[in-house]
């Protein structure tokens, strides 16, 4: 074999790239997207939320969500003046088709919970698994290797959120990927891309560029059960201490 | 030597011992996937098998790449804010194949109502209307563009708030 300077010139680079690759491992399937370099989590900011079911229906959509079943869902508190402790919570068929009128003339507060998975960085759920079959990626989205799942549900008790269930078909664990095929690919979520008011946010907290920062100063922003430490990443704006 | 005649059976076990845990090994190599353990406790081939799942919103981006025309409309309007998927639906077979995929028009009965329903649930800034008393019947885009909702001049922040009512 006879190669030329001119030849070796053009090799030695494509050489030199071929070994990057296989030094890089398995290459990814979104060629630009980096897992280190990303933390997700969500911003739900309860002043603009109007109850209209739109993330319910888009994550439905989008996600094949079985009827009856949810990945998110929109709760309507009532707080009412005597009860300040105990409102009464109602959020028929998900609020996936809005709500009942308010009563004329009823008494307190009412306002919209929008409520989906935590993606906690120290999750019950994927602590109790006992086949490695649901993990927290290394950027930050609780997921199911549902291949892996076996479907005990010990993940669905452990969620301190009730934001998993045991999908009906496949029976194996189900719940919110804080749609991990589209957020990989540079895209908000389903329910993000779906809600008219920007009541949903989804939030980069490892790049520092995103507004999620600033308004972390700026707002009075609070997480679902805090006692609980488990490190929840829905970030509530506006969070009425009642809200369970 | 003679302190180890009476071990054979021990040498015996010894063997069946390293013979099981080869055969243990072996077993694990091929029963355990090839990936797990790579980023943590399970399979990281996973990831990328939740990352291929198909997706069925386009994205605003996407839809804005076309039609630019709707999409200028609604940047001056108090819709500017509002992604085309949140009233269209879910429109990424569209995006793909924009002639054999045609969306349908929403019925504005139902989709404004939607949202802009008078509620006491709502936040008290975002417009909201009694549709029945509001406009008698007529369909909202008889007086609204959906894509810029203000009136006349009335249009942006301003729709939004005189809207209400």
């Amino acid at each position: 074999m006879n190669i030329s300077r001119r030849h070796l010139l053009v090799l030695l680079p494509a050489a030199a790239v071929a070994w990057k690759h296989v030094l890089a491992g398995t290459p990814q399937d979104s060629p630009n997207y980096q897992m280190s370099e990303h933390w997700w989590g969500m911003l739900i900011d309860i002043p603009k939320c109007i109850g209209c079911g739109n993330c319910v229906r888009a994550c439905q959509t989008e996600n094949d969500v079985p009827d009856g079943f949810f990945r998110t869902w929109v709760e309507r508190y009532h707080r009412s003046d005597i009860h300040l402790e105990n409102p009464e919570v109602i959020s028929p068929d998900g609020g996936k088709e809005g709500f009942p009128p308010v009563p004329e003339g009823a008494e307190g507060d009412y306002f919209f919970v929008p409520k989906m998975c935590n993606h906690c960085s120290d999750s019950p759920c994927t602590q109790v698994c006992p086949v490695g079959a649901t993990f927290i990626s290394p950027d930050g989205v609780v997921l199911i290797d549902q291949k892996y799942c076996l479907g005990c549900a010990y993940c669905v008790q452990a969620c301190p959120y009730g934001c998993r269930y045991i999908h009906p078909t496949k029976k194996v664990a189900d719940k919110c990927t804080l749609c991990y095929h589209r957020i990989t690919k540079g895209l908000t979520t389903a329910c993000c891309e779906a809600c008219p008011t920007g009541a949903r946010q989804l939030a980069d907290l490892k790049n520092p560029n995103d507004p999620i920062h600033a308004f972390l100063k700026t707002h009075s922003v609070q997480v679902l059960k805090p006692q609980m430490a488990t490190g929840a990443k829905a970030f509530y704006n506006g969070l009425d201490g009642s809200v369970r | 030597m003679s302190a180890l005649k009476d071990a054979g059976h021990l040498f015996r076990f010894a063997g069946l011992f390293v013979i099981a845990f080869v055969v243990f090994l072996v077993v694990r190599s091929y029963v355990v996937p090839k990936t797990f353990g790579q980023y943590g406790h399970y399979r990281a081939a996973a990831i990328g098998e939740i990352a291929d799942h198909p997706m069925k919103f386009a994205g605003h981006e996407t839809c804005e790449a076309c039609h630019t025309d709707i999409a200028d409309t609604k940047t001056k309007g108090a819709h500017a804010h509002v992604n085309c998927e949140a009233c269209h639906g879910a429109l990424a077979a569209h995006a793909n194949d924009p002639t054999s995929v045609t969306p349908v028009k929403p019925d504005t009965a139902v989709l404004c109502a939607r949202c802009h329903t008078a509620s006491a649930a709502k936040p008290k800034g975002f417009p909201q209307v009694d549709p029945a008393d509001h406009s008698s019947g007529a369909p909202c885009q008889t007086c609204h563009n959906p894509h810029s909702p203000g009136i006349g001049a009335d249009t942006g922040a301003s729709a939004a708030k005189g809207g209400a009512q």
